[in-house]
């Protein structure tokens, strides 16, 4: 038995000699964004009065589907950093499990590296071993990290036990989707397959939890996520869900450690079907095909902002009970005569969604960039493919995707707005404000489109605008910075429906800018040298 | 005979990196052009720049008599490339990059297509991720040789396939040239080079040193040769042209010069001969001569 397992502590040593700097961050990004909350929910609601008007706002049936229940008649900053807290950060938790998992397993079976180990005197389980150990093992220490994180802060309702608990939840969640991903890494014979499925699963537990936090209750008991729930942190303290964990991801190992004994190296017990023989017609063409490459993730965002548009849609009905008197929301929400801070809220949200909308758009263009460091485009540029009809096509499917995204945003937030509130806003003037939007993204496409052609290794100045953009339209109000911050990004000028009135010159001015960084981004790319 | 490729003074420069330096050489209509030189000398560089993906910094580049970086449409409609290096997308299978290619070159689906996947053995129901580099390069090969293109540009196209495999592409070279096709092979592997090239070029830090015909190029260097004499050949090392002698009994083993053969062979035939073996210099040692020490060398 045994020698089943030789040398897998030197395995294990190179793993984390490999990801040292990766599961730092890993670590560190997520202890930080936790222990930020407690102090900032302090600071947002002060008084037991605005956390129990927040915990009204959470009893919304929305909001349970999205953050799970909590004890609201107990909404402590504890409680409520656990509640609204917990699923989210162990949805990324169990993210960076299967992540590193699959990463130090299949991936590197699939690039015959696992083959290069076995042929050394090392045990048939000692790669799964080491890897589950190594993934385990960065479960725990940001499950320690964070207790003490939480221990540490002088905030009166985070006591020890509940400290303990959230490391030990978001710790234990982490481990039950190491073994997940262990388990589909030996049924699915790519990477790709084993990564996907185990995340497909992991949201599969998010809805299931979701639909029984509404409904069935006893569904919530049979997801991995829903356990999370259950341990009500910082108020009741109930540690079975954490032994429940546990119990599960040994079995689940037991079962993954035992299919991999058995099987061939570099197989799967998932049959891996064939694919199609012969393109069909809407694969033949540049766009066709840039189209094509980017599918998955244009569905996933479209999706995705669907139901970002729907959550904050689902809050506008509670909303004017609820930001009365709050002094920071009433600093972002300059008050506006003859508006409710509803229609507020929608102008600052469609800004919000207009630039996380921009992400996939700017992904999308940038993907004629990351095809050629590839060296993907030397064969197509060796057929009859000018380099225009080439990036024309990248920049159709990321304008495309912005005004999809965006749209998709805002019927999201119309769909769930209209259903919750007393006076609804007509669906027009909804998806009219996020319509205001497409020019300023079409201005940041046109940014890369220009970089592409001129510049490609500072790609990433889109990021650095956009980043910059979000700052100071967001935040611009709550640090009282100057007009200028935001007059020199195209965010700055969009006209801020339904509260402000549509200003068609910015709108023209931005779609001409657009419509000149592209012009010259062609220009620019016509004329360089292909890296390959 | 008409050019098909022409390249006149080619330099291409990396910032302050010559990667090529006034690079001159042409493949003729109908010929098989092998180009040949180590890793980084300038091969695919030179390729890069007939694609029209890199823009030369001087000199000019032809094919079919048009200019490779503002014709490059025009051109590619008649060519068809295969990299050494094949990178496909993952989630694509081989059979839908082949239709795609196809399309791309504007052209229609082909019937061989089937008989070109049976002849290579590749599944084109399979996903790119799961080729090896070999099943990549076929995947480039079968879309290449189902072009209607006048000239063929191979980069290392054999260097992940195996040896049965070498021997169908060497084949489909050759029905190329017998179809009047133009083919610009570059290799590392000389003998198939030797096999299949009409003329070829040698290619060294950027610079063509060598190009012309294989017998022409054999005719600078030297041959091996192998002699087995009754008696001893006194004064062999004298004769003019003659290099490294070796002796084992009465047996001699040496290089003579190509131009000099004869009075070697007047040497000898003063002796009574058992044995006379004469090899000409394989592409290799035309090769290697120019990367050994220059002692070798004949000028």
């Amino acid at each position: 038995m045994n020698e089943l397992f030789k040398r897998s502590f030197q395995l294990f040593k190179l793993m984390i000699r490999r990801d040292r700097i990766r599961a730092s961050i890993w670590i560190f990004a997520l202890t930080f964004f936790t222990l930020i909350i407690p102090s900032s929910f302090q600071s947002l609601y002060p008084d037991q009065q605005d956390r129990d008007a927040m915990a009204v706002t959470m009893e919304n049936p929305a909001m349970v589907a999205m953050v799970g229940k909590g004890d609201l008649d107990n909404y402590t900053i504890g409680a409520m950093s656990a509640h609204q807290m917990v699923l989210i950060t162990a949805l990324f938790v169990g993210i960076m499990s299967i992540l590193l998992f699959v990463r130090h397993t299949r991936s590197d079976e699939e690039e015959g590296r696992v083959e290069l180990i076995r042929a050394l005197p090392v045990g048939r389980l000692a790669t799964i071993h080491a890897a589950t150990m190594y993934v385990i093992l960065v479960n725990v220490v940001l499950a320690v990290l964070l207790a003490i994180g939480f221990i540490l802060q002088p905030i009166e309702s985070l006591g020890i036990e509940g400290s303990l608990l959230y490391g030990a939840t978001l710790g234990g969640a982490g481990i039950c989707f190491v073994a997940i991903a262990a388990l589909f890494t030996q049924l699915s014979d790519s990477s790709r397959g084993a990564t996907g499925w185990s995340i497909g699963l992991l949201l599969f537990f998010y809805v299931l939890r979701a639909i029984g936090d509404i409904g069935n209750e006893t569904l919530s008991l049979f997801s991995p996520l829903g356990w999370t729930m259950q341990t009500m942190i910082f108020t009741e303290n109930h540690w079975w869900p954490i032994f429940l964990m546990l119990a599960f991801s040994f079995v689940v190992l037991l079962l993954a450690y035992r299919l991999n004994a058995k099987r061939d190296l570099e197989a799967g017990l998932f049959p891996s079907k064939p694919g199609k023989a012969h393109a069909s017609k809407s694969l033949l063409s540049p766009f066709g095909l840039a189209f094509r490459l980017q599918r998955t993730a244009f569905i996933s965002w479209a999706v995705g902002m669907l139901l970002l548009g729907v959550s904050y849609g689902s809050v506008l009905g509670d909303l004017d009970s609820f930001f009365q008197g709050n002094e920071m929301v009433e600093k972002i929400l300059v008050q506006e005569e003859g508006y409710s801070i509803a229609e507020q809220f929608i102008s600052i949200i469609m800004t919000i969604m207009a630039m996380i909308a921009t992400i996939p758009a700017v992904i999308s263009i940038n993907k004629l960039n990351s095809e050629e460091k590839k060296s993907r485009l030397e064969l197509l540029y060796a057929k009859s493919v000018s380099r225009k009809t080439m990036l024309v096509s990248y920049l159709s499917v990321a304008v495309i995707n912005a005004i999809v995204t965006v749209v998709l945003a805002g019927t999201g937030l119309w769909a769930a707005g209209s259903t919750v509130m007393d006076d609804p806003v007509s669906f027009g003037s909804i998806v009219g404000a996020s319509a205001a939007y497409i020019p300023a993204m079409f201005v940041m496409i046109g940014l890369s489109a220009l970089l592409i052609g001129l510049k490609p290794n500072v790609l990433s100045l889109t990021w650095v605008y956009l980043v910059y953009s979000f700052i100071v339209v967001y935040m611009g109000n709550l640090f009282q910075l100057d007009e200028w911050f935001s007059n020199v990004t195209p965010f700055g000028h969009v006209s801020q429906l339904p509260v402000d009135d549509f200003e068609a010159i910015p709108f023209l001015v931005l779609i001409g800018l657009a419509v000149i960084l592209v012009v010259a981004g062609l220009k620019f790319y016509s004329k360089r040298d292909i890296q390959g | 005979m008409e050019n098909v490729v022409d390249i006149k003074r080619l330099t291409k420069r990396f910032g302050d990196f010559t990667a090529l330096n006034q690079v001159d050489f042409s493949v003729k209509k109908g010929e098989v052009f092998g180009f040949i030189g180590p890793n980084g000398a300038g091969k695919s560089t030179t390729i890069r720049i007939l694609l029209g993906i890199l823009k030369a910094t001087e000199g000019q580049a032809t094919i079919f008599g048009k200019d490779v970086w503002s014709d490059s449409m025009e051109i590619h409609k008649r060519i068809a490339y295969v990299p050494g290096d094949v990178n496909l997308w993952p989630n694509l299978t081989g059979g839908e990059v082949i239709d795609l290619f196809a399309k791309l070159r504007g052209e229609r689906q082909t019937k061989q297509r089937e008989d070109l996947l049976q002849r290579y053995k590749l599944d084109p129901t399979k996903k790119c991720r799961t080729y090896s580099k070999g099943n990549r390069q076929k995947v480039a090969l079968v879309s290449a040789l189902l072009s209607e293109a006048d000239l063929y540009i191979f980069d290392e196209p054999t260097s992940g396939l195996d040896p049965l495999m070498e021997q169908t592409f060497q084949e489909d070279v050759r029905n190329l040239r017998e179809e009047g096709k133009s083919v610009l092979l570059s290799s590392h592997i000389l003998s198939e080079v030797e096999k299949l090239c009409d003329r070829v070029g040698i290619i060294r830090d950027g610079t063509i040193i060598e190009q012309g015909s294989l017998e022409e190029l054999r005719h600078l260097t030297r041959h091996h040769v192998l002699l087995e004499t009754t008696s001893n050949l006194d004064g062999l090392d004298d004769v003019e042209g003659v290099h490294d002698v070796s002796r084992d009994g009465n047996t001699y083993r040496f290089q003579v010069n190509a131009e000099q053969m004869d009075q070697v062979i007047k040497f000898a035939s003063q002796y009574s001969i058992q044995k006379f073996e004469s090899a000409p210099p394989t592409l290799e040692d035309l090769f290697m001569r120019h990367y050994e020490g220059t002692d070798e060398v004949v000028e």
